[in-house]
């Protein structure tokens, strides 16, 4: 009985580690992310850092200013939200509230693909189609700019967009509608004066989702950006958080790759800001 | 006199059938998307595929590229990803639902693993060359690739696992405990069993992520095209699909294979989700009979 009885406290132990292991890797993270980025942020200056709009790694006389950087991934993020949440919203009511059962599945069917498809894939058809088309319709010298990065991440972000608002919506209690409708309200006006306003709380948390998935977008964005460490300009070669990191890593040294290092604390800290957001806005829908 | 309520109505009428049109065209433009998407990449690669191109490595001798070697790497990244994430997973999952009693320790589990499904890939892929490549000195490496995407999906599995677990009756539970059975034998034999449907929809969801990780993968398995054995593969650097695509398409310029590639990747995609549905619809069935 003793033996059986330590046996079990045994397995218990054991579980209760591997459920410690998520809250392990939160706090490896953190901890890699602020002990390899702090020393380049003492070393150049938080101020210098955060708000010197020029970047030049590789020149003889470095500069390690960031605002470019910074500035980019706001720009992009804010680009990629004022296109795809309108988008996303309104589809969304659509499959929630108007579209037969069939459709529903169909379409449903359709954003789950645009979710699973691999980044890379956006990165390399943008490069294809929508860097060559910025270049002809604005005539300028490079299709690889702002807009392009914007307009794919706003493809990239339709699908979380979509499906949290659609849970949102669905999670409306059908006697709100209800009442609404027996006051003689047409269903689309009992779905937006109604449903949207009940769902707000949800709504607000994809569109946190989307900033969130765009703000750490690198790959694709990387792929059609142009990649000059320039502030943000629509039609200009730009440079985000993300891809600063990703773009010097491979050949970097010394202050160099401790500056990146920085950035990706950067990085995380916007994360961990968003994801706070997020939480709030989670937990109040659920209320 | 045209009585008040027409003219409120022929208002509201016009609203409505805006509102209306609105959704309907943010609905098609998504699905015409999604549309262009498809015949795009398909149209674009299937014309250059072929058996010598998915059944070779790239030879500097012929100058032919063959990407045998990327989708090796692939299927070995995801076999030994899920080795490792399904264990700690599943645990953590077992855990959360049948031993934790301190709620406070529950919420910090999982607000962690909120947390890590909001990292964006290429911390991940910063944190991993830091730890597994340098500090635990695996260097650029596929198992260095694989434990830093466990991290990633661990909070997949988690709760898919989890959303399965609450699908067992605790009736089950006490039946099993009624009988004499110790924790972990009740664990055993009544809520592993339980939990299936939802290992096997957190491995379909890990594996659509595995399938389409760059970001993550850059720094930590690197870009190498030897053709290797699985543990021989483990051990040394090597691409896989989606990463060798990011190389072909950005610094070779070599957009055929390229678009090859995003077409295999895209109907590999289409496969995992199909198998999600198909998946979700079978468990929900079985559990209605049950």
């Amino acid at each position: 009985m003793k033996k059986q009885k330590a046996f079990e406290t045994f397995i218990h132990g054991i579980f209760l580690i591997l459920g410690l292991i998520t809250v392990g890797c939160v706090l490896l993270i953190t901890l890699y992310l602020v002990v390899a980025g702090i020393p380049a942020i003492r070393k150049i200056g938080l101020g210098d850092f955060l708000f010197n709009p020029r970047w030049a790694s590789t020149a003889s006389e470095p500069s390690y200013g960031i605002l470019p950087f910074i500035l980019t991934s706001i720009y992009g993020t804010a680009g990629a939200i004022l296109i795809g949440v309108p988008i996303g919203f309104l589809t969304s009511v659509y499959l929630a509230k108007l579209a037969p059962a069939k459709v529903r599945t169909v379409v449903s069917g359709a954003v789950s693909l645009l979710a699973g498809i691999p980044s890379v894939v956006y990165g390399l058809v943008g490069m294809m189609v929508l860097v060559p088309g910025i270049r002809s319709l604005f005539r300028i010298p490079d299709g690889a700019s702002l807009l392009a990065a914007i307009i794919v991440l706003a493809i990239m972000i339709l699908p979380s967009i979509i499906n949290v608002s659609i849970t949102a919506l669905e999670a409306v209690p059908k006697e709100y509608e209800d009442a609404s409708l027996a006051l003689g309200a047409a269903p689309v006006e009992t779905y937006f004066r109604v449903s949207v306003p009940a769902a707000k709380s949800g709504i607000a948390a994809a569109v946190v989702l989307g900033v969130g998935r765009a703000i750490g977008e690198a790959m694709a964005v990387m792929m059609v950006s142009g990649n000059a460490p320039n502030l943000p300009e629509l039609f200009g070669s730009v440079r985000f958080l993300t891809t600063a990191v990703a773009s010097e890593m491979s050949y970097s040294g010394g202050l160099q790759r401790q500056a990146l290092f920085s950035i990706a604390l950067v990085l995380f800290l916007f994360i961990m800001l968003i994801n706070a957001v997020l939480n709030f806005f989670l937990k109040r829908s659920k209320e | 006199m045209k009585p008040v309520s027409s003219q409120i109505n022929a208002k509201r009428k016009i609203q409505i059938a805006l509102l209306r049109v609105l959704c309907g065209t943010s609905a098609v433009f998504t699905c015409a998307l999604v549309l262009f998407l498809l015949v795009y990449i398909l149209a674009k690669g299937i014309p250059n595929l072929s058996w010598e191109l998915l059944s070779t490595k790239p030879s500097y001798l012929s100058g032919k590229i063959g990407i045998l070697p990327d989708i090796l790497n692939t299927m070995y990244m995801i076999a030994a990803t899920l080795v490792f994430v399904l264990p700690l997973g599943v645990g953590a999952a077992v855990y959360l639902t049948e031993y934790a009693k301190n709620k406070k320790i529950v919420a910090v589990i999982e607000y962690a693993a909120e947390t890590l499904s909001g990292i964006p890939s290429i911390i991940y892929g910063l944190v991993g060359m830091l730890f597994f490549c340098q500090f635990l000195n695996m260097q650029t490496s596929l198992l260095a690739g694989a434990l830093t995407l466990v991290i990633m999906n661990l909070p997949t599995v988690m709760r898919t696992t989890q959303e399965s677990l609450k699908t067992v009756p605790q009736s089950y539970r006490e039946g099993a405990f009624g009988l004499g059975a110790g924790k972990w034998r009740v664990i055993r034999t009544v809520v592993l069993p339980g939990c299936i449907d939802g290992v096997i929809t957190g491995c379909i969801l890990s594996v659509g992520r595995i399938l389409g990780e760059s970001a993550a993968l850059l720094f930590t398995a690197g870009f190498a095209h030897t053709l290797n054995g699985f543990f021989a593969g483990l051990g040394s650097a090597g691409a896989t699909l989606t990463v060798s695509l990011y190389v072909y398409a950005k610094e070779q310029g070599e957009f055929g294979v390229a678009f090859a590639i995003a077409a295999i990747l895209t109907v590999l995609t289409l496969l995992v989700n199909l198998l999600a549905v198909l998946a979700g619809r079978w468990f929900k069935r079985r559990q209605n009979h049950e």
